[in-house]
């Protein structure tokens, strides 16, 4: 009978005739040696991209800076109904570019919510320029105690809560202390509108009420103390 | 008028010219035919020769008219971006110091700086204008029915990567327009759930704005969009030259359906 083309081969190499097969061989020379130049071509690839990509996205991903508190004068300073403007730096090493705005004043119990967590001696609020809505540097207008975004016009009130416009979250916060009587800035953390503290700070425009805080995860390392 | 030669003993008589024994080649000849032979040297190796006839002499239907160049066009915005962007490369210095004060060197004064640098920032507008209008065209012409999705595809993602040109190149020249644009940009970006936090820290370098962030928008700009940008530039003219043009909607099957007609 004629091998038809329908006809299904048998698995094992022997029993389709082919020369030099080995009883219960089912793969074929050609078959291996496609499938082990292939295979060796797929590892000398991985073996640049994989370190390449984790070269490009690890350090960004998961490298934090260590955390460093940054002397910006004396707490008599500061005063408790307006807020002063300091600059510090916030990436050392390149310049003009690495430096922020933080507004300062000192804590009043009047209109600040009790310290969170209980217990930190929070004596200085310091307010980042960061608009919650994209990133526009924020202004202190004195003369209507709000924060004033350039950009969208976002609004915020004296203590950095949204009053209007299109910013999802407060302004965010700098760990503060006082040593020797200097007040020191630490690391941003960002807080929700209930002013719940998130210390790994997340981007403007993402949201940190209900759902925001789950669909805008934290990264992966915070900075160490 | 002339002669019949004399009698002559046929030793003496002019012999013949052999086969293959003609005029000596003269040099001047040779460097005329020059040009031709290096050609044919090429073609004879690689059947050139073919693959450009297949491109340039295509049959185009009827009523191809001005709107058919707005595709070449863009391929030229884009050869004059690639071409100005390389030798601006020559003077701009990605570090986060030094960028603006090279960039403003390029515009003060470097010989026809504001002019080359000038063609790369108003081209990059011009191209993504025209892209636009390619794509409008297509759209409005039917080109992108079938067979011709892919291409539609491919042209969209072109359009992406020249969004992205346009974002990373327009951190480069470092002043406060860009920087806060890049701010912005990037923060639009980590609006995406779930992954957009990640991928805006990777497209900075970092949590914040830092020193990687200018060389990696620089790298990006200038390596990794354009090789995809030339390497999808390829297929998508492959796919032109394969499957042709269309007609503009306007133009109708000219053949006569009289004796078509089918009678009962």
């Amino acid at each position: 009978m004629a091998e038809g083309r329908n006809d299904p081969k048998s698995k094992y190499t022997l029993d389709r005739g082919m020369p030099g097969a080995f009883e219960g061989e089912t793969v074929t020379r050609r078959r291996f040696m496609n499938v082990a130049a292939q295979g060796a071509g797929a590892v000398a690839v991985a073996a640049f991209v994989l370190p390449a990509l984790g070269f490009a996205a690890g350090s960004a991903l998961f490298e934090r800076p260590p955390v460093t508190w940054q002397s910006i004068g004396p707490l008599d300073d500061f005063v408790d109904d307006t807020y002063i403007p300091r600059v510090i730096t916030e990436t050392p090493g390149i310049g003009e570019v690495g430096k922020t705005t933080v507004y300062v004043r000192q804590r009043n119990d009047q209109i600040d919510a009790p310290p969170n967590p209980p217990g930190y001696d929070e004596r200085v609020v310091a307010l980042s320029t960061r608009c919650m809505h994209l990133g526009c540097p924020v202004r202190y207008v004195e003369a209507s105690q709000r924060f004033i975004c350039p950009c969208h016009g976002g609004v915020y009130d004296f203590r950095g809560f949204v009053d209007g416009g299109p910013p999802v979250r407060p302004l965010d916060r700098f760990y503060t202390r006082v040593r020797a009587g200097q007040v020191e800035i630490g690391p941003r953390y960002s807080v929700n509108s209930e002013f719940r503290r998130f210390p790994s700070y997340r981007d403007p425009a993402q949201d940190l009420d209900g759902i925001g805080q789950y669909i805008y995860p934290g990264r992966f390392s915070t900075p160490k103390q | 008028m002339k002669l019949p030669l004399p009698p002559l003993p046929s030793a003496l008589q002019p012999k013949p010219k052999r086969p293959g024994e003609g005029e000596r080649v003269k040099p001047i000849d040779q460097a005329k035919e020059a040009g031709i032979a290096t050609v044919d040297w090429i073609d004879e190796r690689t059947s050139l020769s073919g693959a450009l006839r297949w491109t340039m002499f295509r049959k185009v239907p009827k009523g191809t008219n001005w709107f058919y160049t707005l595709g070449s066009a863009t391929l030229f915005a884009f050869l004059s971006q690639a071409v100005t962007g390389v030798f601006l490369a020559m003077y701009y210095d990605p570090s986060p110091v030094r960028a603006y004060e090279s960039a403003r060197h390029i515009t003060n004064d470097v010989f026809l700086g504001e002019f080359v640098r000038g063609m790369h920032k108003w081209g990059s507008t011009v191209m993504v204008i025209l892209i636009f209008l390619h794509m409008g065209r297509v759209f409005f012409f039917g080109a992108y029915k079938y067979p011709r999705e892919l291409n539609w595809v491919i042209g969209s993602v072109l359009l992406i990567l020249t969004m992205t040109m346009s974002f990373t190149g327009y951190l480069l020249p470092f002043d406060q327009r860009s920087y806060w644009a890049t701010i912005v940009g990037v923060n639009i970006n980590g609006t995406g759930p779930i992954v957009g936090p990640f991928l805006s820290d990777f497209l900075r370098g970092g949590a914040g704005f830092g020193a990687t962030t200018l060389s990696r928008f620089y790298a990006i700009h200038m390596l990794l969009v354009p090789g995809g940008l030339i390497a999808l530039i390829g297929a998508h003219l492959y796919l032109v030259a394969r499957l042709g043009t269309t007609a503009p909607p306007w133009i109708k099957p000219s053949h006569d359906t009289g004796h078509l007609e089918e009678r009962v």
